[in-house]
């Protein structure tokens, strides 16, 4: 190639800035490991959104990352949720064993079901993905005697984190040990979206004709990310079930499929943290309004959607703007 | 273009080989028992009148449709049945009429994605995205070849249309093509901007076989040292650019009037 290699400036450090993590990332964990020591009282709610925030980072590498589409991310929450607590159940009741066997599952299963993501427009993906997530909770409902059908699958027993620490009542371990595996694969995901790997993925979602155009295998590139996403998706199911000590039949509801988009949506796509803030707004708004208007706070919720997509987050989160014609800020 | 280089070009070993290529969708041929060879560092055109398939004849070389019949070889090796990325693999890459670039990347990210690639390193997904040096000095390059440098941390979304153009030809350089498809490169460019590009064109690697589908007969003309001319999906006839000129039937199916007055 008679392209000269020789350039005079440093492009490598522009490249890499991005990966680069930033000081209030740094604070944003500590202070989030901080919370069930400062707030003791809220460490089920903590736990809570550790758990959503990684369900939703899952959807956001094939939703935000890649642009795969899904209705029935909860498919993957729910099994991982059922294969973590009937092996606490059946087999042993250690929490690391049960997380990691429950993620190996969700995995063969997100390949097992890539298949029916690679064909296809969005329409099409959004009805496959819902029905294969309706499918596993009928199949759920329908083999009661696995797992107790519409009572939910109870006496599930969890032993000790690492054999060393307890679940307590107030949640404290719980939310620990729920904030660790999300730290832990949040810090993988975040290297799969700053690699090459993860810039293939940002190519398919912009463009999947030039992906292919550039020898982007874009079927294996789908099915490795649909993968990882359910494997993560399973880890975030098993964590409910291994903190709470039960797993029910909403595990893998519509109504979860669709909560996780809505926080995605709220904090915003193709960004990691994106489904952080949109759990901690979701579940925030979800408690309070709950508490205001038990009957109604779907209302409100559905409102400030409607708002943040007509007006958009951006101008949302910067209320000098509204009045301003325009003007830059 | 002196007749030492066509000789050259002649003598040359074919690099892509395309045998009775047939595609039918539904009742109408868009291709039509189309055969056309490339040898080694050719300056070859594609011309025809809008509706002769060319395009349908770019989709079938790069894989994106398969032939009803036909085959097509690549360096020797049958590539007929092959995707589009296992063929960009094997050196065939093509440009876009229509820009299609990653508009949410920057051109930066765009080419050390291209190049990550092309040096098969797409499957790392711990280390960072230019955290090897030769990919990050390569993408560099390649920006400051195709004057891509200033604008190397915009957003492609966000470029001049003339730089868009640059990029994507950037782009189907960083693959290395050993046959490069160049659909309507200046397509859409204006004046101002397209001195730039011509000039791209013009400086391509030597080595590169390339095939240039375009309307702007000046740019054929200039850059072309052999020709094919596409009417209803099928071939009416090759040569050297004169031997098109003075092809009556050429005038008349697409040069109209006047307009052969070229080469």
């Amino acid at each position: 190639m008679s392209t000269p290699v020789t350039t005079t400036r440093d492009w490598q450090a522009p490249l890499m800035a991005k990966a680069r993590w930033r000081p209030w990332e740094f604070v944003l964990w500590a202070a989030a490991f901080a919370l069930p020591l400062v707030f003791p009282s809220h460490s089920l709610m903590v736990n809570e959104i550790a758990i959503v925030a990684l369900f939703a980072m899952s959807l956001d590498l094939i939703l935000g990352y890649t642009g795969i589409v899904s209705l029935g991310h909860a498919a993957f929450f729910g099994f991982g949720a059922y294969a973590a607590a009937l092996f606490a159940k059946h087999v042993m009741p250690d929490p690391t064993v049960g997380l990691v066997v429950a993620v190996a599952l969700s995995a063969l299963l997100g390949l097992v079901a890539s298949v029916t993501i690679l064909r296809g427009s969005d329409l099409t993906r959004l009805m496959v993905t819902l029905g294969t997530a309706l499918l596993l909770l009928e199949l759920a409902n329908k083999l009661d005697w696995l797992t107790g059908g519409a009572d939910g699958l109870q006496g599930v027993v969890m032993g000790p984190v690492l054999g060393l620490f307890e679940f307590d009542l107030f949640g404290r371990t719980a939310a620990w040990y729920s904030l660790t595996v999300l730290l832990l694969l949040f810090v993988v995901m975040r290297h799969i979206v700053h690699s090459p790997f993860g810039a293939t993925l940002r190519a398919i979602h912009d463009n999947r004709l030039r992906a292919m155009a550039i020898g982007v295998p874009v079927a294996a590139r789908m099915v490795t990310i649909y993968t990882v996403a359910a494997a993560i998706a399973g880890a975030a199911g098993a964590l409910l079930a291994q903190t709470t000590g039960f797993a029910s039949l909403d595990v893998l509801a519509f109504d979860r499929s669709a909560d996780v988009l809505l926080m995605l949506v709220i904090g915003g796509v193709g960004w990691l943290y994106g489904g952080v803030a949109g759990a901690i707004v979701f579940k925030l708004l979800q408690d309070w309004l709950s508490s205001v208007t038990p009957q109604y706070w779907m209302f409100w919720i559905g409102l400030i959607l409607v708002l943040l997509v007509l007006v958009g987050r951006e101008r949302l989160l910067r209320p000098w703007t509204w009045f301003g014609g325009g003007r830059k800020a | 273009m002196t007749s030492a280089t066509v000789s050259n070009v002649n003598d040359a070993p074919v690099v892509l080989e395309a045998q009775g290529l047939v595609m039918r969708f539904g009742g109408i041929t868009a291709t039509d028992n189309v055969s056309l060879q490339l040898r080694r560092g050719a300056r070859h055109a594609l011309i025809g009148p809008n509706g002769a398939g060319k395009t349908t004849l770019v989709n079938l070389l790069t894989g994106v449709l398969a032939p009803t019949a036909g085959r097509i070889a690549l360096l020797g090796q049958d590539v007929t049945r092959l995707a589009p990325h296992q063929r960009v693999a094997r050196g065939m890459v093509r440009t876009f009429q229509i820009n299609q670039l990653f508009d949410a990347m920057t051109p930066l990210e765009t080419l050390a994605l291209v190049v990550s690639q092309q040096q098969g390193l797409t499957r790392q997904w711990w280390r960072a995205l230019g955290s090897s040096k030769a990919v990050a000095e390569r993408a560099g390059a390649l920006l400051e070849q195709f004057h891509l440098a200033d604008v190397a941390q915009q957003k492609v979304q966000h470029l001049a249309y003339g730089k868009r153009r640059l990029l994507e030809i950037a782009i189907a350089l960083a693959c290395e093509p050993r046959v490069l498809l160049l659909d309507e490169p200046v397509a859409g460019v204006p004046p101002g901007e397209r001195e730039e590009l011509l000039a791209t064109v013009a400086a391509l690697p030597a080595d590169v076989s390339v095939l240039l589908i375009e309307h702007d007969m000046d740019l054929v003309f200039s850059f072309a040292d052999r020709m094919t001319v596409l009417v209803n999906g099928a071939l009416l006839t090759e040569g050297a650019p004169d031997e098109i000129a003075a092809d009556a039937r050429v005038r008349e199916v697409y040069l109209g009037h006047g307009e052969a007055a070229h080469g």
